[in-house]
């Protein structure tokens, strides 16, 4: 049985129109979504910005109403909602992407961190504050700082704030939303290498979403790529990078920028060969509407959107 | 030198918190030569748009001194109307944020001609429109006469940011300052975008400026790059050698932290970058981040060292830096 398991997800947001405000038609946000996750893994999300990829990790923790399909939670199902999953809620928890919009600027840091304890553990005001302090240890914020305010801290600091607050209730999984996009490259690094570092002592699972294939790179062990609502390829982080099968992650992968300035010449035209490429096959690779095709196994691992065969 | 297209002798920027002046950018002396691409490159707060706002003079409260040459006119010293002149005309920049650089109000032919009309009196109306069509083809906008009349709302990132540089490059500036042109814009966007600029670079012949955060980008567009900290240039080289041969710790150690093949902890900067206000004004400015280096092999005063022929590094620290999780270095370093 699967840690975590998606089948077909949509998320549908009606587009509202005419005199009585009547649901004239559907955004297909995401656009039946499978996938499975082991315990203890990183998983990557990677898409272009309106790809459904943020959507996907707000559907499965529940910020958004899933139009049709299910979420396995350890086999249970979590979107029926005459079922309160209480300890669904529990496991799983998010890290957004603005540390600057995600923390609460009136309340303290006690308040913040403690406020998951506060709902699903009966801790006195002591055990409660030693709590904060020692998750406050974990993520290297000084834990005498518990009663200053967020605008006190750096970029850094807020979004490992943030951490603290999504491991307060040993998680099993959490949905990483753009974590490290909001901050500079050396806070980047710090961020990165914590969340590397909790995730062996704590064995987490990590839905990793980001537009970063740099940085996906490093940290994933399984790639998905994302485009229009639907999943064009995935497979294991070397599959994707040593061996992409659709055009749009070769796309993708040849967008990143080389960090050897003596590969430029090579850089410049390898692209323009791909986007060539892209051009031309196109319609080999979507379907009328510009969409991907359903996902069709290569090896155990690796599946990528092609057309069916004959 | 003819072939010296801008020059920037002594340049301090400095804002005003409380009573005081605070400097953003401190002492920069650079230049730039015709069609060279000089990427900036720093962490926020490092004083790189405040650098480039200062050679755009578009900073309306700070104090600018030194010397900004721009074809041997002093910018610094330029009076309003004279600089209306040239703004736009013989230097332009393009914007951050493609989406609140354009006039939401205006279509977006109109915005491009508003630059047309400001300069080149001569062109009538016609005139403006076919330079405008001309201009969005050139940027790589599909169906231009379509989007001649249409608003900002209507295009996607990408083709906003194409308009933007549409009207930078609108009277053929000799200067193009570049702001993080690609940071809200998505990889593939990205791409499409820098190979626009290098494309662009070589029809119309600018020296461009290039600021950003991403060292990827720098690689792969900048002849010369200058790395900035706390309002300093701390290192400036051929953006082969930089790559190749990074010197100055903080050039290091941002190098370090980047997502290479094979590596499993990125390296982490200790501290954080200080405020304005509390900007070390004595010593390496840097020297608080790697506290294990020995205060002696700081300078006092630290200055730009050549090294190599075009690769200056700010204060001698660099001679004796390793990373603390590096024994093997750190053998080679104190011996």
């Amino acid at each position: 049985m699967a840690f975590l398991e998606v089948k077909d997800l949509q998320v549908y947001f009606p587009i509202k129109g005419g005199i009585l405000n009547r649901t004239v038609d559907h955004i297909k946000a995401v656009d039946g979504v499978s996938f499975e996750m082991e315990q203890g893994k990183t998983y990557g999300l990677v898409g272009e910005s309106g790809s459904g990829k943020s959507t996907t990790g707000r559907a499965i923790i529940g910020l958004e109403d899933i139009t049709s399909g299910q979420v396995l939670f350890n086999g249970k199902d979590i979107t029926d909602k005459k079922t309160k999953n209480k300890a669904f809620r529990k496991d799983v928890q998010m890290i957004f992407q603005d540390p600057y919009s995600s923390l609460n600027p009136r309340k303290r840091v006690l308040d913040i961190v403690a406020e998951p304890l506060r709902n699903f553990e009966k801790l006195s005001k002591k055990e409660e504050r030693k709590r904060v302090q020692e998750l406050l240890d974990i993520v290297n914020v000084s834990p005498d700082s518990i009663f200053k305010y967020p605008h006190e801290f750096s970029g850094g600091q807020r979004q490992r704030i943030g951490v603290a607050r999504a491991i307060a209730l040993k998680p099993k999984l959490i949905i990483a939303d753009e974590p490290v996009s909001a901050l500079d490259v050396s806070v980047q690094a710090q961020v990165l290498n914590f969340l590397k570092e909790i995730q062996s002592e704590l064995n987490l699972t990590y839905l990793f979403i980001s537009h970063d294939l740099g940085i996906v790179k490093h940290m994933c062990d399984n790639i998905s790529i994302m485009y229009k609502g639907r999943y064009v390829e995935q497979g294991s982080t070397e599959e994707i990078f040593e061996n992409p099968q659709h055009i749009y992650t070769k796309r993708l992968i040849a967008a990143i920028p080389d960090i050897n300035p003596k590969n430029r010449e090579e850089q410049f035209h390898y692209r323009k060969k791909v986007l060539e490429e892209y051009t031309q096959s196109y319609d080999d690779y979507f379907d009328q509407d510009g969409l991907a095709f359903q996902l069709q196994s290569i090896s155990d691992t690796h599946r990528v959107a092609l057309p069916q065969k004959g | 030198m003819s072939n010296e297209l801008l020059k920037i002798k002594n340049l301090s920027t400095s804002f005003r918190i409380g009573d005081e002046y605070y400097a953003a950018v401190d002492d920069v002396t650079l230049t730039l030569n015709k069609n060279e691409v000089l990427g900036i490159v720093g962490e926020s707060g490092s004083g790189k748009s405040a650098l480039a706002f200062s050679i755009m003079r578009l900073h309306t409260k700070a104090k600018i001194e030194g010397e900004i040459l721009l074809n041997n006119q002093n910018i610094v010293k330029m009076s309003n109307s004279k600089l209306n002149k040239i703004r736009g005309d013989e230097m332009a920049m393009i914007f951050q944020d493609p989406l609140t650089a354009l006039n939401p109000l205006m279509p977006i032919g109109r915005q491009i001609e508003e630059n047309l009309f400001l300069h080149n009196k001569k062109l009538g109306q016609q005139g403006r429109k076919e330079r405008t069509i001309e201009l969005l083809n050139l940027v790589g906008i599909p169906r231009p006469e379509r989007v001649y009349e249409q608003f900002p709302h209507e295009l996607s990132g990408g083709m906003r940011q194409r308009v933007i540089i549409a009207i930078a490059i609108a009277n053929d500036p000799e200067l193009l300052i570049a702001d993080e042109p690609t940071t809200a814009l998505d990889v593939t966007i990205q791409a499409q975008i820098l190979d626009l600029v290098r494309e662009l670079k070589e029809k119309i012949h600018a020296g461009i400026i290039l600021i950003t955060h991403d060292l990827g980008v720098v690689a792969e567009m900048a002849d010369r790059v200058a790395v900035m900290y706390a309002g300093q240039i701390v290192e400036i080289a051929p953006v082969e050698k930089l790559f190749a041969n990074p010197l100055h710790p903080y050039t290091r150690s941002l190098l370090n932290s980047v997502p290479t093949e094979g590596q499993d902890r990125l390296h982490v900067i200790q501290g954080v970058v200080p405020t304005l206000k509390n900007l070390p004004r004595k010593g390496c400015r840097f020297a608080e981040r790697i506290p294990w280096i020995d205060a002696s092999h700081h300078e006092e005063n630290p200055e730009l060292h050549e090294v190599e022929s075009g690769h200056f590094v700010r204060c001698t620290c660099y001679e004796h830096f390793y990373f603390p999780d590096n024994k093997e270095e750190q053998a080679n370093g104190v011996s």
